[in-house]
């Protein structure tokens, strides 16, 4: 057995440690990143309105923003007009999104489980997915009236393709093995679906909904834009139309907790049903 | 050579009840064109253990499907336990390279996926105890409540060999079971297959292209031709059971696997 001083002995070869080289930039802690970098578009934002790169008419300052901000979100708190007008939007994007779900999971079914879906219903679906969707609201209004309707079927016109398609990808995710495993245990064709092709879906049918949850808000203020009616998106069009621009900032980042929420929520329940993927499990890690 | 060829095959003299018999099955692929077997015969004998031997693309894993009902001969016949084979059947066990387990089961509910299958959720319950002495079986004692991603892939193929189990079939169907492990963990797990055979005295049919895996397991070794796939040979491995790894060092193994290279050789480069 070699002595530890052995290793200083002149013919002995120096250790080779060393370290691996991580740059600065790579190492700044998130947080911090973060903050800084929003300090940074806060300072870029205050020159562009102090050097005037665009009037000041039409670009409030960051401070104008944030005080507007805390009147919104008061008016909110203290259950002001605005919060009806929450309320108004977040029943549309509920119901279109619940309505998405529902028939996107059907015709997802339709479309990856039989072949008659994927071979005759799957072109119609790829051309209809290919349109301009926001084009079909004025037909919306004109068929369902200003209600909440309209915008509850726009939303849910415009959010429905993901679900059609994380579904459909879903039900072809298992592999040529599970198919045959399943098949040699003299598995039913329900079976096989409920047993294996469902729940090896999950991870797709999930990734479907959260690309949902923030289509069907795109769709439901679209849907105010031309369709009137009392949510945020109307109160959005008539702050613009009264160059009221720190008001429409800031009722876009309002709008913007809405679809957080939405996307919230489904991550959550991903989380309860997807537990066994990795990288649901991961990004949770991340989350956390 | 044809003929020749055809007699090589029949010295399948091993002693026991035939359990799968198969008469000159064919399969082509119309579509693909593809002549994939040409006229297989084939007789297991009860408890005996059998391999098919090929390189890849040689027919070998859709002579398995075929016998395991899961695509029909374009000729020929299949029986199993004197019944025709013409659909999955409940009495085959089968297994894959891929230890295919489903990461939302827990080991134990991944063994009895097969008895839910059949008999419902009240059933696979019942047999939870059965899973148990099968996880035991194979060494898992103590990972029952595991869920797939946690396990080795040694560990995953032999929660496989326990849902295989499970049914208590007939007969046990092997696709390169343990080609995807590394070479230490496989020589491990064809022993530990060698043991579980044994003490349940099951029939199997074994398929590979690896010519050690298939002399050390085997009391026959069917040698099977490039495309379309025949048995050009069928070598009887009389090495005394049970056996174990030091025999692969054994001048008699070698000269077992030299004739069974011999017969690949002829036609693979054609």
């Amino acid at each position: 057995m070699s002595h530890p001083d052995a290793m200083t002995d002149s013919d002995a070869a120096p250790t080779t440690v060393w370290r691996e080289e991580v740059s600065l930039i790579d190492r700044v802690p998130r947080s911090v990143a973060m903050i800084l970098l929003l300090i940074g578009f806060l300072l870029v934002w205050q020159a562009a309105y102090s050097f005037e790169l665009i009037s000041k008419i039409i670009m409030p300052s960051p401070w104008e923003t944030a005080v507007d901000i805390a009147f919104v979100g008061q008016n909110l708190l203290t259950g002001g007009y605005m919060l009806g007008a929450l309320w108004t939007t977040t029943l549309e994007v509920v119901e279109g999104f619940l309505i998405a779900v529902l028939i996107g999971f059907l015709f997802g079914l339709l479309v990856g489980e039989t072949a008659f879906g994927e071979r005759a219903v799957m072109p119609y679906l790829v051309a209809i997915n290919a349109m301009p969707k926001v084009a079909f609201a004025p037909l919306f209004v004109s068929w369902l009236g200003f209600g909440i309707a309209s915008k509850v079927a726009l939303a849910a016109f415009i959010a429905v393709f993901p679900v059609i398609v994380g579904t459909a990808a879903g039900l072809h995710a298992a592999d040529e093995n599970a198919r045959m495993l399943f098949r040699t245990m003299g598995s039913s064709r329900w079976q096989t679906l409920v047993k294996l092709k469902l729940p090896i879906g999950m991870p797709h049918f999930f990734s479907g909904l959260k690309n949902a949850t923030v289509l069907v808000v795109v769709g439901a203020v679209v849907g105010e834009f031309l369709g009137g009616g009392k949510g945020f998106g109307e109160l959005i069009r008539v702050a613009a139309s009264q160059l009221n621009t720190p008001r429409v900032f800031c009722l876009i980042i309002y709008l913007s907790f809405l679809g957080l929420g939405l996307y919230w929520i489904v991550t959550v329940i991903q989380h309860r049903f997807v537990f066994w993927h990795r990288e649901t499990v991961l990004q949770g890690e991340i989350g956390a | 050579m044809n003929e020749t060829a055809v007699k090589a095959v029949e010295p399948a003299g091993l002693g026991g009840r035939p359990v799968y018999e198969l008469h000159g099955v064919s399969k082509t692929f119309v579509r693909r064109n593809v002549h994939a077997l040409d006229r297989i015969d084939l007789t297991l004998a009860e408890g005996s253990f059998t391999a098919v031997i090929g390189s890849s693309g040689c027919g070998k894993s859709t002579l398995l499907k075929i016998m395991a009902g899961l695509l029909p001969p374009s000729d020929g016949s299949v029986y199993l336990s004197g019944k025709p084979v013409m659909g999955p059947r409940r009495d085959i066990g089968m297994m894959f390279q891929q230890a295919t387990l489903f990461p939302w089961r827990t080991a134990i509910e991944n063994v009895v996926l097969p008895i839910e299958v059949r008999d419902g959720k009240q059933a696979a319950a019942a047999a939870h105890e059965q899973a148990y002495k099968l996880l035991d079986l194979v060494g898992l004692n103590g990972f029952e409540l595991v869920y797939p991603s946690e396990l080795s892939g040694g560990m995953a193929q032999r929660v496989a060999i326990c849902r295989m189990l499970i049914n208590e079939p007939t007969v046990l169907l092997l696709d390169e079971p343990f080609s995807a492990l590394d070479e230490l963990t496989r020589d491990f797990m064809n022993m530990e297959l060698q043991r579980i055979c044994m003490q349940r005295d099951a029939t199997v049919l074994l398929v590979t292209h690896s010519i050690a895996e298939a002399v050390i397991l085997s009391d026959l070794v069917y040698v099977m031709s490039q495309r379309p796939g025949r048995f050009e040979e069928a070598v009887k491995i009389d090495l005394p059971r049970p056996r174990s790894l030091d025999m692969m060092s054994d001048p008699h193994f070698g000269e077992l696997v030299n004739r069974i290279r011999s017969h690949l050789d002829k036609g693979a480069f054609l």
